[in-house]
C-alpha cells in the first residue's frame, strides 16, 4: 500500500501535495479515524476553555482524554487482524502495545478525575459555588 | 460524537454526566470494533461506571445546575479550537494510514511480543502478559499514581468533612450537607 511522502526529505509538504493532487478514496478513508479523533478532541478542548462550570470542565477534559485513547487504539489496529489473544487459529493480530498503554492511561485518568472532583467539592465548600467567574469575583473581593 | 456535542450545549449537569456515561460506553464499543477488547472492558467499567458515579457524587455534594454565563464570549475559544483543529488535521496528512500492517508502529517490539510471549510468559492474552510482565514497571507506576490520588482525595474531602462538623456555628455553607 502506498504511503507517499513518508520517506521524502520534506515529508509535510510532499504528503500534502500528494494528497491534494490525487485525492484518491483510499487516502481519505485511511485518515478518517484520525479526523474523528480530532473533532472529539476539539469538542473536549472547547468545553474546557469556554465553560466556567468546574464539573463541566472535568467532563470536557475526559472527552479530550478519550479522544487520545481512540487515536492510540486506531494506530494499533490492522485491517483483517483480530484481538491479540493467541488462539492458534488467527494469523494476524492487532498491535497489543497501544492497548497496554491505554489500559494504564484509563486508570490514571480516572485517578486524576477523582482528584479533580474532590478539589471541586472542596472549592464548593470554601466558596459556595462551582462557577469560575463567581470564584474569581469572590477572591478579588477578599483581596481588596 | 453526537453525545459529545450535546455535552457542550446542555446546562443541566445531571444530564451532562449521564451523557458522558453513554459516551464512554459508545467509545468502549468502538474499542471492541478496533480489536482492543481489554481496553473496552476497562473503559466500560471505569469510564462509564466509576467515573459516572464519582461525578454524580460530586453533583450531590455541590449543585447540579450550571449557571448561564453572562459575560462569556464564545468567539475566542471557538477561534482557538478551530486553529488547533486545523493544525492537527494538517498534521494527519503525514500519519501512516489506518489499518496498514506495514506501519512503523507494527515493526518494532510488537511482533516479538506476539511471537514469543506464549513461550516466555505462558498466557494466551498478549495484552495481559505485556501489562504484567514486559511492562510491569509501568503498572507499578500506575498503582503509585492511583495511590497518590487516593491519598489526595482523602486529604481533601476527609479533612473538609471534619472541619465542617467543627464550625457548625457558621451558617453560610450549610446547604450542601
Amino acid at each position: 500500500m502506498p504511503r507517499d511522502g513518508c520517506n521524502a526529505p520534506a515529508p509535510q509538504s510532499a504528503a500534502l501535495r500528494g494528497w491534494l493532487g490525487t485525492t484518491n478514496k483510499m487516502q481519505i478513508l485511511g485518515l478518517y479515524n484520525y479526523w474523528i479523533f480530532i473533532v472529539l478532541m476539539m469538542c473536549g478542548f472547547y468545553v474546557v476553555i469556554s465553560r466556567g462550570n468546574l464539573v463541566k470542565k472535568l467532563v470536557g477534559l475526559n472527552i479530550f482524554q478519550t479522544s487520545v485513547f481512540i487515536l492510540y487504539i486506531s494506530m494499533g489496529k490492522i485491517i483483517g487482524g483480530t484481538a491479540p489473544i493467541l488462539t492458534g487459529t488467527a494469523t494476524v493480530y492487532s498491535n497489543p502495545l497501544p492497548h497496554v498503554l491505554i489500559l494504564t492511561a484509563i486508570v490514571v485518568g480516572i485517578a486524576t478525575t477523582a482528584l479533580g472532583l474532590a478539589l471541586v467539592v472542596r472549592i464548593h465548600e470554601a466558596y459556595g459555588t462551582i462557577e469560575e467567574d463567581e470564584i474569581h469575583a469572590q477572591s478579588e473581593d477578599e483581596a481588596l | 460524537m453526537v453525545t459529545a456535542l450535546a455535552v457542550i450545549r446542555l446546562r443541566d449537569l445531571f444530564a451532562v454526566v449521564m451523557l458522558f456515561g453513554i459516551y464512554s460506553l459508545l467509545s468502549a464499543s468502538l474499542f471492541v470494533v478496533l480489536d482492543a477488547v481489554d481496553v473496552a472492558f476497562t473503559e466500560a467499567s471505569v469510564g462509564a461506571g466509576v467515573a459516572t458515579v464519582f461525578m454524580l457524587g460530586t453533583l450531590a455534594l455541590t449543585t447540579s445546575r450550571e449557571k448561564t454565563p453572562a459575560a462569556h464570549k464564545p468567539l475566542l475559544p471557538l477561534l482557538a479550537v478551530l486553529v488547533t483543529g486545523a493544525a492537527l488535521i494538517y498534521g494527519t496528512f503525514d500519519i501512516p494510514h489506518y489499518g496498514d500492517p506495514g506501519n512503523p508502529i507494527h515493526q518494532h517490539v510488537a511482533p516479538r511480543y506476539l511471537e514469543d510471549s506464549a513461550e516466555e510468559i505462558g498466557i494466551p492474552n498478549v495484552v495481559s502478559s505485556v501489562l504484567a510482565s514486559y511492562r510491569g514497571y509501568d503498572t507499578l507506576g500506575e498503582v503509585t499514581v492511583v495511590f497518590t490520588a487516593a491519598i489526595g482525595v482523602l486529604l481533601l474531602i476527609g479533612d473538609a468533612r471534619r472541619r465542617r462538623s467543627e464550625d457548625r456555628s457558621r451558617p453560610d455553607h450549610e446547604e450542601d450537607a
